[in-house]
């Protein structure tokens, strides 16, 4: 029997060092060099000063639940085994948005404090959130 | 100011036969469609000097002087922003009918998804507009439009209590439609009890609010307004006509605000070109590719308050008796999917008033809307001549 596998991502020139890091279990986002504006996903152009020079800078990966789907069908084979489960879309400290799987067993809700964490296994990194006791 | 405003007409519209498992490909499909529509306008397929196809998944305009031997082409143009298409395509044409471009032009488009390399996971990952998508989502399984949409709808519900009877009360209006169209794929009627139980697909989607996967071709030809008067049908100009696309539309994600689409950009300009208002419109064709995208439009488009599509679209109001008879045709959610020019095409027949058993009493002026990707959008007004 034949294992499909879930997809990969397919990194360009552009998001190879994104990529890099998170095997590396790091979250980065490109910020702007001239007016550091951060920005996700990788763009070659910052949209306030039109720069194309960009640092990459390290995320504390914090943030709150924007929105989320519970997927109970599966579109893609590989995630059959998986469901159901919940995708979230999380408003980063720093302004930008991400997407994860969502780990915790509670109910998401808008504006819930959340950490976020690579999960590395066998050439992968699949970004994931958990809810984050509120201090 | 210059205004495209009722500088072009539909003057042809064809559809083949909608279903599930076509013998024929897309392109195959695009001709049968195109040449209904040029016998539907009168028109020898020689005739045509424009021609846009929509999307970028069949035909190229060469393919169509090949097949249909048009000797003139003086226009071409590609527009691949999904379901967006057929409605900028109006734009698009009107654009280039009323700076004397060109006279007849052919919009088109044909799809067979019945293949299992074309299913709705796999195929929206071959298109570039997709790329943020299938690098950052698909990997941890954000695969299909349903799963991509769905946190816009979750967030909606959340934020203005949004029911899901709500969305129910959109797919029951389509289905009640399609039941009066000889053509729409499905044929058996729904409760809004039916919707509730339909199984989920992605939270808070079920498979009912969800649009039909179809094979099919559509295509409509427009033509300029003044040799429109001397030809077959009765006249329907396209009297108001914007595109518009939201913050970010590479990916719904990384929108400022989520529920907000590119309509809400390009409807007070139509409205505007057109000189009518929200109450002078007597029929709809709303892009409905989740039952939700209906509601979003409907506040988009100013028809009600942000917050409000839910509550505006109980009691009937869709329905053909009701105060906005929307998707008359079944819509994508229970006619076909064909990328929405299926709603062009019934429009044009509702205000010719060939609408058949779903026929709007007395339909004079009409509003279509097309929303594609990931919120591109547009809006066409158009009147009975």
């Amino acid at each position: 029997m034949t294992i499909i596998e879930k997809p990969l991502p397919i990194p360009n020139a552009l998001s190879q060092p994104y990529w890099d890091a998170a095997h590396q279990g790091r979250l980065v986002l490109q910020c702007c060099a001239s007016c550091n504006t951060v920005r996700h996903y990788p763009r070659l152009l910052c949209t306030q000063c039109y720069s194309d020079q960009y640092t990459w800078q390290e995320s504390l990966a914090k943030g709150k639940i924007h929105s989320w789907t519970v997927a109970h069908h599966a579109f893609h084979v590989a995630f059959k085994e998986d469901l159901p489960y919940t995708l979230v879309t999380v408003d980063l400290n720093e302004g930008v948005r991400a997407m994860g799987v969502w780990r915790s067993a509670q109910q998401p809700q808008i504006g819930m404090p959340v950490q976020g964490k690579f999960l590395l296994s066998e050439g992968r990194a699949d970004l994931q959130f958990n809810a984050l006791a509120s201090s | 100011m210059y205004s495209l405003r009722d500088q072009a007409c539909v003057t042809g519209v064809g559809e083949t036969a909608y279903m599930r498992g076509s013998s024929k490909n897309a392109f195959e499909l695009q001709l049968e469609a195109s040449l209904k529509a040029c016998s539907d306008a009168g028109l020898k397929p020689s005739e045509i000097d424009g021609v846009i196809p929509i999307g970028i998944v069949s035909g190229t305009a060469e393919d169509f002087i090949d097949n249909l031997g048009i000797t003139d082409l003086r226009f071409s143009a590609l527009i691949p922003h999904g379901g967006a298409s057929p409605v900028m395509a109006l734009q698009c044409a009107a654009s280039a009918i009323a700076t004397g471009v060109c006279k007849h032009i052919l919009i088109t488009f044909g799809r067979n998804v019945s293949a299992a390399s074309n299913k709705a996971g796999a195929r929206i990952h071959n298109m570039p507009q997709f790329h943020y998508v299938t690098e950052f989502e698909y990997p941890i399984g954000s695969i299909a439009p349903a799963q991509i949409y769905a946190p816009m709808a979750t967030r909606h519900m959340e934020l203005y209590g949004t029911t899901v009877a709500q969305f129910g009360a959109v797919a029951v209006a389509c289905r009640t439609h399609a039941l009066l169209n000889d053509n729409a794929v499905m044929k058996k009627p729904i409760t809004l009890e039916d919707h509730f139980n339909s199984r989920m697909i992605s939270d808070p989607f079920r498979l009912l609010d969800c649009s039909l996967e179809s094979d099919g071709g559509a295509a409509i030809i427009v033509s300029a307004a003044p040799i429109a008067k001397d030809m077959k049908q009765p006249v329907v100009y396209i009297s108001g006509v914007a595109e518009g696309h939201p913050d970010s539309p590479g990916s719904i994600t990384q929108r400022p605000d989520m529920t907000s689409l590119g309509i809400a950009k390009a409807s007070h300009r139509a409205f505007e070109m057109a000189g009518v208002k929200h109450a002078d419109i007597d029929v709809v064709e709303i892009y409905d590719c989740f039952t939700y995208a209906v509601i979003r439009q409907i506040e988009d488009m100013g028809f009600c308050e942000k917050g409000e599509g839910g509550p505006f679209v109980e009691n009937g109001r869709l329905h053909l008796d009701g105060d906005l008879p929307t998707n008359t045709h079944g819509g994508l959610l229970s006619q076909a999917h064909v990328w929405g020019l299926n709603h062009v095409v019934e429009l044009t027949r509702q205000l010719r008033g060939q609408g058949g058993r779903a026929q709007v009493r007395d339909a004079k002026i009409g509003l279509v809307s097309g929303y594609g990707d990931l919120g591109d959008g547009a809006v066409a007004i158009m009147r009975k001549g």
